[in-house]
């Protein structure tokens, strides 16, 4: 049961996001840009991102909903369930290892971030903007994390209902859909 | 010395907003709407719970920052500031403040940490629905701010003066994105 009343259809962040549109805006955009715009990480790679940080944070809504995405666009369950297992063994490029190394330094704490595991990244070939990036989205996944389950939003255990969310946002990215949201309503959440 | 390649000299999250324009903006955008947009919490209640935010996650550059600005926004009682800093139940402020900042010291450790017995508190003292998303959104804002600026090792200025000028410009300015000087 949410703190705040938020609609019922909408769980997790999106009633959130609707509940407050002026503040909504500016993080769907900022989300767009860092998960969707131009990079040379792969999409999959900046989902991954933020399902490692999400599940450091113990965020069950965000991390169920980052995994689905990252499977829809992998093609697999396998590389998201691996990185939240364990990063250093998961099938993903030493340049990524040394990403999501830093990217759970910063759900600890900007200061948690050394500067051996930014050497390292460098020496894997990522370049500053990677690094910039991959910073970023961990420090708004600590936002989001903290938004979510702060106000006791809704986690569905539907499975469904993720895979929709992520066809959804694998199609339309993470700006607010142009018709709202109300064709939602009546979907089997429980 | 900055993990990556930021503008000498330019502080914080103005290095970052000027390194990445894309993204700054949108941080800019967030700010402003969060701080100094229309609100029944003051500017100066939401500048301290940044301050608040960022003094416990250690970020020298937001605490002293915001502190800064909350200072100006606070005007005569400019001295609460520093007593919500040095110990926020000792402070001369609201009940209902105390009640929201303790929301945010929750978020500032994780969201599941803050339980239905501290939002009931709030709302005992008259807090309302859109003040507790407020305070619980600023909180997570300040927990990503915070990561950002210290997690790209980013200039932080040591002395107050610069903070005390800053503090003045984020109330003068209201969150304007930095443009290059050329």
């Amino acid at each position: 049961m949410p703190y705040i009343p938020l609609e019922a259809h909408l769980p997790g962040i999106t009633g959130l996001l609707e509940y407050s549109p002026e503040s909504g805006e500016p993080i769907r955009e900022l989300t767009q840009v860092l998960l969707r715009g131009p990079s040379t990480l792969t999409e999959g790679e900046r989902e991954l991102i933020a399902t490692a940080v999400s599940h450091r944070n113990a965020c069950r809504f965000c991390t169920t909903a980052h995994t689905a995405i990252a499977d829809v666009l992998f093609g697999e369950h396998e590389t998201s369930a691996k990185v939240k297992e364990n990063i250093m063994t998961a099938p993903v490029s030493g340049k990524m290892k040394a990403l999501l190394t830093i990217a759970l330094q910063v759900a600890e704490s900007g200061k948690s971030v050394t500067a051996g595991s930014i050497q390292r990244a460098k020496d894997e070939g990522a370049i500053d903007v990677e690094i910039h990036d991959t910073v970023l989205i961990a420090s708004l996944f600590c936002l989001y994390n903290r938004y979510v389950d702060g106000l006791a939003t809704v986690t569905p255990n539907n499975p469904d209902f993720y895979e929709g969310m992520a066809n959804r946002l694998k199609e339309h990215g993470y700006v607010r859909l142009e018709e709202g949201y109300d064709h939602l309503k009546g979907q089997h959440i429980e | 010395m900055p993990y990556i390649d930021l503008e000498e000299g330019v502080p914080g999250i103005r290095s970052l907003a000027l390194y990445r324009p894309e993204t700054g903006e949108h941080l800019y955008n967030l700010a402003r709407v969060l701080l100094r947009g229309a609100s029944t919490l003051s500017e100066g209640e939401r500048e301290l719970i940044g301050a608040y935010v960022s003094y416990r996650n250690n970020c020298v550059f937001c605490a002293n920052s915001h502190a800064a600005a909350a200072r100006c926004l606070y005007g005569d009682n400019e001295q609460l500031v520093d007593e919500v800093l040095r110990d926020m139940n000792a402070a001369h402020i609201s009940d209902k403040l105390k009640a929201l900042l303790n929301i945010a010291g929750k978020v500032q450790i994780l969201g599941k940490e803050v339980k239905p017995e501290d939002v009931a508190a709030a709302r005992a003292q008259g807090a309302t629905d859109r003040e507790i998303h407020d305070t619980v959104l600023i909180a997570a804002t300040f927990s990503m701010f915070n990561r950002y600026v210290d997690g790209l090792a980013t200039f932080t200025p040591t002395d107050d003066e610069a903070y005390a000028e800053m503090g003045k410009r984020m109330v003068e300015k209201n969150y304007q994105m930095p443009v290059k000087e050329s």
